[in-house]
C-alpha cells in the first residue's frame, strides 16, 4: 500500500508528502525473506546493482561514467553493510546473515528516505538477528532514513525501536515503546497474560506473545 | 578403417577441408544459418536458464513439430508452421503462468500442453500419408536445403529478438531474480515475463529449424546452462553462451558434412559433452576444496 502497489480500501494516504506509488524511488523495500537456494548463481554484487538500475531499460555503456558512479556507491553501500568480503561470491552459497545483509544493501542503494523492512530477522539465528538489528539501526542513523519494520518476534529490535505499533485482535495501540510495551497494555490488547520483564542489564523482554503481533519501529532522520 | 567409413570424403587436410567447407552454396548457407540461430539461442537460453524456464521452453520446441507437419499439410513454408504454432504456444504458456497457480500445477498444465502438442503433430503426419518423409527432419534437423531466403528471414527474426532482449535485459534480470522487489521498484514483471516467452517461441521456432524439434535444447540449454556452471557474472555468462553454442554449431555442421551421422547428434553430443567436463570439474573442485578445508581444520 505504502508503495503504491494495493490500492486503499477506504480513507487517503500520504508517502513523504505524496500519493503512495508516487515515490518508488526514495522508498528501499526489503520483502519478507526470499531465501537463495543453494543452486542460485548470481553474485551478491550484481543483486545490489539491481537495486540500484534494475529498473533501467537498455543496455550501458561500458566505460561511461554514470557506471563508474553506480559501480562506486554499489561498493560504499556493500562496506556499509559490512558484505564487502563475499559480496562477489554467489549469493546460494552465502549463509542466511550474509544474504540478509546484502538484501538491504539493495534495499538502500537507491539512498531512500524510506526502508521498508517485512520480518528482516525472520529465519535467522540468535547472534545473526542481534547483529542484523543492530546493523539496521546504524544505517538509520547514518544514512539518514527512517526504518519501518514488521516483526512478530520483538525482542531482538526492542532496544532500537522509536515508536511502536501492535496489531493484534482487531486492535491497535501506537505510542512509545515505554508506554506501549507494558505487561498491562499488552494483555489487555490481546486478551492474554503477557507479561514484560526487565533484564539485569535494563532490557525488556517479552514473553508469553499468544499469536504474531505487528511492531512498527521507525525513526525520523 | 571405421573414420574412413563414416567420415567420407575427409582429407585429414585441415586447409583443404576447411575450403571444402565453403565451396557449395547449401553448406555456406547452413554456416550462416547456423551461426545465427546460435547467437540467438545462446541469448535466450542464458535467461530462460536463469528463470528456470526450461520445461516452458522445452515445451515451446514439442510444439514447434505439429507446427511444422501443418506447414507441411497446407503446403506452405515450414518457417510459417514453426512461427505461427510457437507463438500460440508461448501465449498460452503466458496464460498458464499468468494464472497464478500453484508450480506444481503449472507444470502439469504445460505438461499437458506437451502432450497435446505431440499428438497433434503426429495426427498431421498421419494425415499427410506417409509422403512426408521429413519427420525425422521435423524432430532431429537438418542443415540441407536451407535457402538463402530462409537464413533473411533467420537474421530479421534473430535481430528483432536479440534486440527485444538487449533492450529489456536489466529488468528481465531484475524479473527473473528477485520479482518481487522489482515489482515494488516499478519493473513491469508479469509484462516482461510474457514477452519474454514469445521471444523464447520466436527462438526455438528459429533453432527447431537447424537441430530439428526435438533437439532444440543442444543449442537452448546446454551451453547455456554450461555457462551458469562456468560463472555467476551476467555478461560473461552471456558472452560464453553464445561462444559455446556457436562452437559446437560450427563444429557440429563441419563433422555432419564430412560424416554419415545427422548434424542434430553432433550438435547435441558436443554441448553436452561440454557441460558433462564442466560440471565435473566444478564438483572436483568444490571437493578439494572442501578437504582442504577439513584439512585446515584438523591442523
Amino acid at each position: 500500500m505504502i508503495l503504491g502497489l494495493l490500492p486503499l480500501a477506504a480513507g487517503s494516504a500520504s508517502v513523504l508528502g505524496r500519493p503512495p506509488g508516487d515515490s518508488k524511488g526514495r522508498i528501499g523495500y526489503l520483502p519478507q525473506r526470499r531465501s537463495f537456494d543453494t543452486g542460485t548463481r548470481i553474485r551478491g554484487v550484481d543483486l545490489v546493482q539491481l537495486g540500484l538500475d534494475g529498473a533501467r531499460w537498455g543496455i550501458p555503456l561500458p566505460g561511461a561514467p554514470s557506471r563508474r558512479r553506480d559501480a562506486a556507491r554499489v561498493h560504499e553501500v556493500i562496506e556499509l553493510v559490512g558484505a564487502t568480503g563475499y559480496a562477489r561470491q554467489p549469493i546460494g552459497e552465502l549463509s542466511g546473515g550474509e544474504q540478509q545483509r546484502l538484501l538491504i544493501a539493495q534495499a538502500l542503494v537507491r539512498r531512500p528516505k524510506l526502508l521498508l523492512l517485512d520480518e528482516p530477522l525472520d529465519s535467522l539465528d540468535l547472534s545473526n538477528q542481534a547483529a542484523v538489528a543492530a546493523l539496521i539501526r546504524r544505517i538509520c542513523e547514518e544514512e539518514q532514513v527512517a526504518v519501518l519494520l514488521v516483526a512478530h518476534d520483538i525482542n531482538p529490535i526492542l532496544g532500537y525501536l522509536d515508536r511502536v505499533i501492535y496489531l493484534a485482535g482487531g486492535g491497535a495501540i501506537e505510542g512509545s515503546p515505554e508506554d506501549v510495551i507494558t505487561s498491562g497494555t499488552l494483555s489487555r490488547l490481546y486478551g492474554a497474560p503477557i507479561e514484560v520483564l526487565r533484564a539485569s542489564d535494563g532490557r525488556l523482554v517479552v514473553v508469553g506473545q499468544p499469536e504474531a503481533p505487528f511492531v512498527h519501529g521507525d525513526r525520523h532522520g | 578403417m571405421v573414420e574412413a567409413a563414416i567420415f567420407q570424403g575427409l582429407s585429414w587436410n585441415p586447409v583443404t577441408d576447411l575450403r571444402e567447407l565453403f565451396t557449395y552454396p547449401f553448406m555456406v548457407n547452413a554456416l550462416e544459418a547456423g551461426t545465427i540461430v546460435a547467437v540467438m539461442a545462446g541469448v535466450t537460453g542464458w535467461f530462460m536458464v536463469l528463470r528456470r524456464q526450461t520445461f516452458a521452453g522445452h515445451t515451446l520446441s514439442v510444439i514447434a513439430f505439429p507446427g511444422a507437419a501443418a506447414a507441411s499439410l497446407a503446403g506452405v513454408p515450414l518457417a510459417v508452421g514453426y512461427f505461427g504454432f510457437c507463438g500460440l504456444g508461448a501465449l498460452a504458456l503466458a496464460g498458464i503462468a499468468g494464472s497464478r497457480r500453484s508450480l506444481s500445477a503449472e507444470s502439469a498444465a504445460i505438461g499437458s500442453l506437451q502432450a497435446l502438442a505431440l499428438a497433434l503433430g503426429f495426427l498431421f503426419v498421419s494425415l499427410y500419408h506417409g509422403v512426408l518423409n521429413g519427420v525425422d527432419s521435423l524432430l532431429f534437423g537438418t542443415f540441407l536445403g536451407i535457402t538463402s531466403g530462409q537464413v533473411a528471414v533467420l537474421l530479421v527474426v534473430a535481430t528483432a529478438a536479440v534486440s527485444l532482449v538487449a533492450i529489456a535485459a536489466r529488468p528481465l534480470f531484475f524479473a527473473s531474480v528477485d520479482a518481487e522487489v522489482a515489482r515494488a521498484g516499478g519493473v513491469p514483471v508479469r509484462l516482461l515475463g510474457f514477452g519474454f516467452l514469445l521471444v523464447l517461441g520466436l527462438s526455438v521456432a528459429e533453432t527447431s529449424q537447424i537441430t530439428g524439434a526435438l533437439l532444440v535444447f543442444a543449442l537452448l540449454v546446454t551451453p547455456a546452462a554450461t555457462a551458469h556452471q562456468l560463472t555467476p557474472r551476467p555478461l560473461l555468462g552471456i558472452a560464453l553462451s553464445i561462444s559455446l553454442a556457436l562452437a559446437v554449431t560450427w563444429l557440429g555442421l563441419a563433422l555432419a558434412y564430412f560424416s554419415i551421422y545427422p548434424v542434430g547428434f553432433y550438435i547435441t553430443s558436443l554441448s553436452f559433452g561440454v557441460y558433462v567436463l564442466v560440471r565435473g570439474g566444478r564438483a572436483l573442485r568444490s571437493r578439494r576444496r572442501a578437504t582442504a578445508g577439513l584439512a585446515l581444520e584438523a591442523a
